[in-house]
């Protein structure tokens, strides 16, 4: 059974068809790759798979379970996390503390308890706290944990969108152009970093521009064209798919 | 020296009471960028059952110092009730609305509160009963009386206990993730509807503390009494920085000073062409020097950030 299945998803703004009969299956443990020109709707297929947008029509499984308009957090404590194309951290927030909200969807003290602190809500922000500082570790930042999100360079900030996706314990990790602005160097410790990510078990989803990440790094990849997928499959399939080199490959390569 | 020891005290007491009133605001503000103007309603709220449930339970005999507390509880209890009802139904469905919107919604709350409390509790003014002596205390000349201690002191207590929930708490981190990005907030599995809800409920819980000082202070309650104390907190509110937590409570004490100073010092610098009945210009003096000369309020950034 796929982690993630999506059959015949429409996503219409006004009388724009963002999306149309867009179905896809992601298997467990696989990275797969999205990919597109500008304006495809991948990003817009995100915003789907994450709960910010509603889709108009289609079946949306996950983990075996059906879901119709389900909120963000709801999707979220389902197993699926992102990052977004542009940083979206909390940026008042420390590096530790944006960790520790992703945290929030795996903890449960509410509000007596936040008021009370009684034991076991004060374990529970230890064991919290302890896990945020090994993630920051694992993403590879090395500053201070104390640093406001906001003081942090651009490279550390992306990885810190990652360490607090990977705090909600995803089933399904959805990467919205992790590499966008990022050097040579960096990209490879992110492709490192993505590798190692896999091996935990956690299924990898990647949009992107750098079609050699993608094609070096992803198991399958899908491409979008006007809201519709015109291709899937390995990376060699769908790099000789004359459909893809007319909509995107070719034109981008010249 | 004693007049101006007196009035910096009188200034302080009164501050306090702008501080938690202020905090309401500042805090929805900081999360939905709302002005709820319906805030200080929820503080005459307080005040009034407040002082229903002291005067019921006095008349069944209860000793005042368990009264007290009872009729506390009671009313942040009900104005809890009462603020998460407000966001409810007044502001969440006009959540993605134009800005616009929600602001009138709240002027309508606000009347429509009054109006309610006109009819439940009449026009009268209506005497606090006079529960503890409250006994006055002489400092280098100046006179503070017990329940003024207990205003400031509880006040103090209050802000204390907020910031670290706002600042110590897995609920105060997300009530600060919410305010920076509600969407991130959300895919982390913050349920923002609750969170704001909860925002509602700690404002209005401190506003019904508010409301039961106020009309302990004066010996006074009245349904009219939430508009001229609601308009001054929200001055105190754009002082401090609207958003900030920490510029609300500096914001209310420092208006409580500079309105309390005021009032004091206004006779002679005027040669007694004008008196102490002119305090209530000050507030707005400063909420229109504010708005000219630092619109963001002394710490807040996030009006600027905003706009």
């Amino acid at each position: 059974m796929s982690l993630l299945a999506l059959s015949g998803i429409g996503k219409q703004f006004g009388g724009l068809h963002a999306l149309s009969e867009v179905s896809l299956h992601i298997e467990r443990g696989e990275i797969y790759g999205l990919i597109g020109p500008n304006g495809a709707g991948k990003t817009t297929l995100f915003n789907v798979i994450t709960g910010l947008y509603q889709p108009n029509a289609g079946e949306f499984r996950f983990n075996g379970c059906s879901y119709q308009a389900a909120k963000p957090h709801v999707l979220a404590a389902a197993g699926i996390a992102r990052t977004f194309q542009n940083i979206r951290l909390f940026a008042n927030l420390t590096a530790l503390e944006n960790v520790m909200i992703g945290r929030h969807v795996r903890t449960q003290a509410g509000v007596f308890g936040a008021l009370l602190r009684n034991k076991a809500v004060r374990l529970e922000e230890r064991a919290c706290r302890a896990r945020a500082h090994e993630l920051l570790r694992y993403v590879g930042i090395e500053k201070p944990s104390q640093t406001l999100a906001k003081n942090l360079s651009y490279g550390e900030q992306r990885r810190l969108e990652i360490a607090r996706a990977l705090a909600t314990e995803p089933l399904l990790l959805a990467l919205d152009e992790p590499a966008a602005g990022m050097n040579a160097t960096e990209t490879e410790a992110l492709k490192a970093l993505l590798q190692g990510i896999r091996k935990t078990g956690v299924t990898v989803l990647l949009i992107e521009h750098d079609v050699k990440l993608i094609m070096g790094l992803c198991d399958r990849v899908a491409v979008l064209d006007y809201g519709r997928k015109i291709a899937e499959g390995v990376p060699e399939q769908v790099r000789n798919n004359p459909a893809v080199i007319a909509a995107y490959l070719g034109a981008d390569d010249e | 020296m004693e007049i101006f020891l007196q009035q910096i005290i009188n200034g302080l007491v009164q501050g306090s009471v702008y501080a938690l009133v202020a905090l309401g605001y500042t805090m929805v503000y900081g999360i939905l960028g709302l002005i709820n103007f319906a805030h200080g309603e929820v503080v005459m709220t307080g005040a009034m059952l407040a002082l229903s449930a002291l005067t019921a339970l006095i008349g069944w005999g209860v000793s005042p110092l368990l009264a007290l507390p009872v009729s506390l509880m009671l009313a942040m209890a009900g104005c809890m009730a009462l603020g998460y009802g407000i966001e409810r139904i007044a502001y969440r469905p006009l959540r993605h609305a134009p800005r616009l919107a929600p602001l009138i919604t709240a002027i309508g709350v606000s009347i429509v509160l009054q109006n309610l409390a006109m009819m439940i509790w009449g026009r009268e003014y209506h005497a606090f009963p006079q529960l503890i002596i409250n006994r006055p205390h002489l400092i280098f000349g100046a006179i503070i009386n017990d329940i003024q201690i207990i205003i400031v002191v509880m006040a103090i207590g209050l802000m204390a206990g907020l910031m670290v929930v706002v600042h110590r708490t897995r609920l105060g981190r997300a009530m600060r993730a919410v305010a920076e990005n509600q969407h991130a907030a959300q895919l982390m599995g913050v349920d923002v509807n609750r969170v704001i809800s909860i925002t509602f409920m700690i404002g209005s819980a401190l506003a019904a503390v508010a409301g039961l000082m106020v009309s302990a202070n004066y010996g006074l309650a009245h349904y009219y009494m939430g508009f001229l104390l609601g308009l001054k907190a929200f001055t105190a509110a754009v002082l401090g920085g609207i958003g900030n937590l920490r510029g609300a409570m500096l914001g209310g004490l420092l208006l409580g000073l500079i309105e309390s100073l005021g009032a004091g010092y206004i006779g002679d610098i005027t040669g007694g062409f004008m008196g102490s009945q002119y305090q209530d210009v000050f507030a707005f003096l400063v909420l229109i020097a504010v708005l000219v000369f630092r619109p963001s309020g002394l710490l807040g950034e996030r009006l600027a950030e905003r706009a």
